[in-house]
């Protein structure tokens, strides 16, 4: 049976003792789309990844990965999916080529086209110079761009990448998500977390989780269409005395500095949220500009994970 | 005053991080603790209850007065009794036992004229202490031997040391250090092999690949057997340089019974491995097999000597058997056929440390 999801999960959860790291997550993954995994540090990014390629065993719920029962059929599973982990998991002791070669070995790929694989992917993820170096002395973006080498040599069905670009530069991070685009292209599903907004805007579909429950899920686009919030922009001076007077106002449900700017949240059933503000700032005195503005997933994020009263 | 609360403060921290490092802490209580009961119990030069067969041909009323006294002693432990001095030889060939008592049908005569001595005593003198004990027994007291014996009459008693006449304590020793060795340098690569990669790690993307747990674990058994070959290579040669240690039986041999103790050897490593954390952890667990494996294989002291429990975890140690092989083939010319309890458990061991390695690791992280 062939479903059109590369990846469905019900009700998939995974406790550590009191550690509800992640529960009741649902999720429906389209082939050869990027969906991202959005959400901070302890959110069950992680977590979940192992559980769907069968490292962790779900405490309850059920997942099917590419046609195949997690975990009880996870064997099956490995030769197909390719998995990048959130540390740097190859040999540091051993060189860039001896690392591909093993690879390949270890996922016995058909040794009359492992040279001619291990050619083409130094020279898709521009590795040629470093083909015989120690793999430990590179640099931050060459390892990545070595462990993503690794993780799709074998030609993997699904590609799960757990924060792949948390130790790299920004060109860096450009590059590596060029070469997502263009597995993605060729047909390859790819999971991948992430904790930056920008990141998360490139993916096809998203998920929002946090503390271990996924929160909100859809396009970039839909998720920034339906916060059920306004976004309120208020420049001013004195950005400090701003956010002081605002902050306290009963409809606000949030208010985020970014230098002299201010991206107040306010709930959409509140009417006039341009006047309310304004009238508090010229209560206190404070010269400013307000203006609505439209959400940017950066303000779903906040919305979406702030405290459900607030939200009301 | 704040130099003194800063003290404090790491000793607390030291004492609550020992605390719950377990490994640690049973260390330090453990180590002591083994050390002196296994020193206490196995250093012990009044050696007893030494394997022992006897061939009484006389089979007469004074031989078996002779019998009796001997094993008043408590030296020896009789286990086997046989007929002729080519059985004897064959027991003590085989390891099965230390000492054979030989008492020729003209004992009695003997004892009357003293013109010969009237008892031999076959004795493995490849270990050292075995063979001070048997010269001991020589002067020991006789009920029927009253009379006091003429300054140039023979000694009642003679002792016949088997495989090492000139008492050279090396002979011994090497055969056994080069199960000390190889326990050592095997299991210490093999402990660290997985938790290494654990550290580092490499294991979460292995453990994501179709590699399976078999063939991780055989995969890192392999090439250790070979440096293990290696290692044996290099003891022989430097026994036989330095020491002149001979190897009288047959080389293969040899090599076939270091292979199993190898083998064995890496498996329990991994084993280790599976159970460590860090690799830390592997080398403390390492040093509790270590320090047994050289007290109480029967290296330094005779396994027969040592009291029964610690004779028990002895036999569950690989070196112990690796020893009993070694000294049967290097030093008493016994053919591998005559040693094959030793060979097979050894095999059996690595099968079931193998087994238990493979099913402890999980492909997986909970």
């Amino acid at each position: 049976m062939h479903s059109e999801f590369a990846i469905e999960a019900r009700g998939l959860s995974k406790h550590f003792g009191e550690l509800k790291a992640v529960s009741g997550l649902d999720l429906r993954v389209p082939r050869g789309q990027i969906y991202g995994f959005l959400g901070p540090n302890g959110s069950g990014k992680s977590t979940t990844i192992r559980m769907l390629c069968g490292l962790l065993t779900p405490t309850e719920g059920t997942a099917t990965v590419l046609d195949t029962q997690i975990p009880a059929d996870a064997r099956i599973l490995k030769p197909k999916i390719g998995y990048m982990t959130q540390r740097f998991s190859l040999f540091g002791d051993m060189t860039v080529f001896e690392n591909l070669q093993f690879i390949s070995e270890i996922y016995s790929f058909p040794s009359a086209d492992r040279a001619a694989r291990i050619r083409d992917l130094l020279a898709k993820y521009d590795l040629e110079p470093q083909r015989n170096q120690l793999a430990g002395t590179m640099s931050g973006g060459q390892r990545q761009r070595l462990a993503l080498a690794c993780a799709v040599l074998h030609r993997p069905e699904l590609l799960l990448l757990d924060e792949p670009t948390s130790a790299v530069d920004p060109q860096s991070r450009r590059d590596f998500w060029e070469n997502l685009f263009r597995l993605a292209s060729d047909g390859t599903t790819i999971l991948v977390s992430t904790h930056y907004m920008d990141e998360a805007e490139r993916c096809h579909r998203l998920a929002i989780l946090d503390h271990g429950v996924k929160v909100a899920d859809g396009t970039p686009r839909d998720l920034q269409a339906a916060t059920g919030m306004h976004v309120v922009e208020v420049s001013a001076k004195d950005p400090y005395a701003a956010q002081a007077a605002i902050h306290d106002l009963a409809p606000v449900a949030s208010v985020t500095q970014l230098g002299v700017r201010l991206r107040v949240l306010i709930p959409e059933h509140f009417d006039g949220p341009v006047r309310l503000i304004e009238q508090a700032l010229v209560r206190n005195d404070i010269a400013a500009t307000v203006d609505t503005t439209d959400a940017t997933l950066e303000d779903v994020f906040v919305a979406v994970t702030m405290a459900p009263e607030k939200a009301a | 005053m704040k130099s003194l609360s800063r003290l404090l403060a790491i000793i607390k921290k030291e004492v609550r991080q020992l605390r719950r490092d377990r490994l640690t802490f049973g260390m330090v209580v453990g180590l002591p603790v083994l050390q002196m009961l296994l020193f206490g119990y196995a250093i012990n030069t009044d050696v007893r209850n030494l394997r022992t067969a006897i061939a009484n041909q006389a089979n007469t009323h004074l031989s078996r007065e002779f019998v009796a006294a001997l094993k008043q002693t408590q030296v020896v432990d009789v286990t086997t009794t046989v007929t002729t001095a080519e059985e004897l030889e064959a027991l003590l060939r085989r390891g099965k036992i230390s000492i054979g008592v030989f008492l020729p049908d003209d004992f009695d005569r003997r004892v009357s004229s003293r013109s010969r001595s009237a008892v031999q005593l076959l004795v493995d003198g490849s270990d050292p202490t075995i063979l001070g004990v048997a010269n001991q027994l020589r002067v020991m007291p006789l009920s029927f031997d009253s009379a006091r014996p003429a300054a140039s009459a023979q000694p009642m008693i003679e002792v016949r040391p088997y495989y090492n006449p000139e008492r050279r304590t090396p002979v011994n020793i090497i055969p056994g250090l080069m199960g000390v060795i190889l326990t050592m340098t095997m299991i210490l690569f093999t402990a660290v092999a997985i938790v290494r990669e654990r550290e580092r790690g490499n294991l979460e993307l292995l453990i994501n690949t179709p590699l399976s747990s078999a063939e991780l674990m055989i995969g890192k058994i392999v090439p250790y057997i070979i440096i293990g070959m290696l290692q044996l290579a290099l003891i022989l040669g430097v026994g036989r340089l330095l020491f002149d240690v001979p190897v009288r039986g047959s080389v293969l041999d040899l090599y076939i019974a270091a292979s199993a103790f190898v083998a064995a050897n890496l498996a329990l490593g991994l084993l280790i491995s599976t159970a460590a954390r860090t690799q830390f952890q592997a080398m403390q667990m390492m040093v509790f097999i270590l320090l047994p494996s050289i007290l109480l294989s029967g290296f330094m002291f005779p396994f027969d000597g040592m009291p029964k429990a610690a004779r028990y975890i002895g036999e569950i140690l690989p070196n112990t058997h690796f020893i009993r092989l070694t000294r049967g083939i290097m030093l008493r010319d016994a053919p591998l056929g005559e040693l094959l309890p030793d060979l097979y458990y050894l095999i059996g061991f690595t099968l079931v440390a193998m087994t238990i390695a493979a099913k402890r690791f999980t492909k997986r992280l909970d």
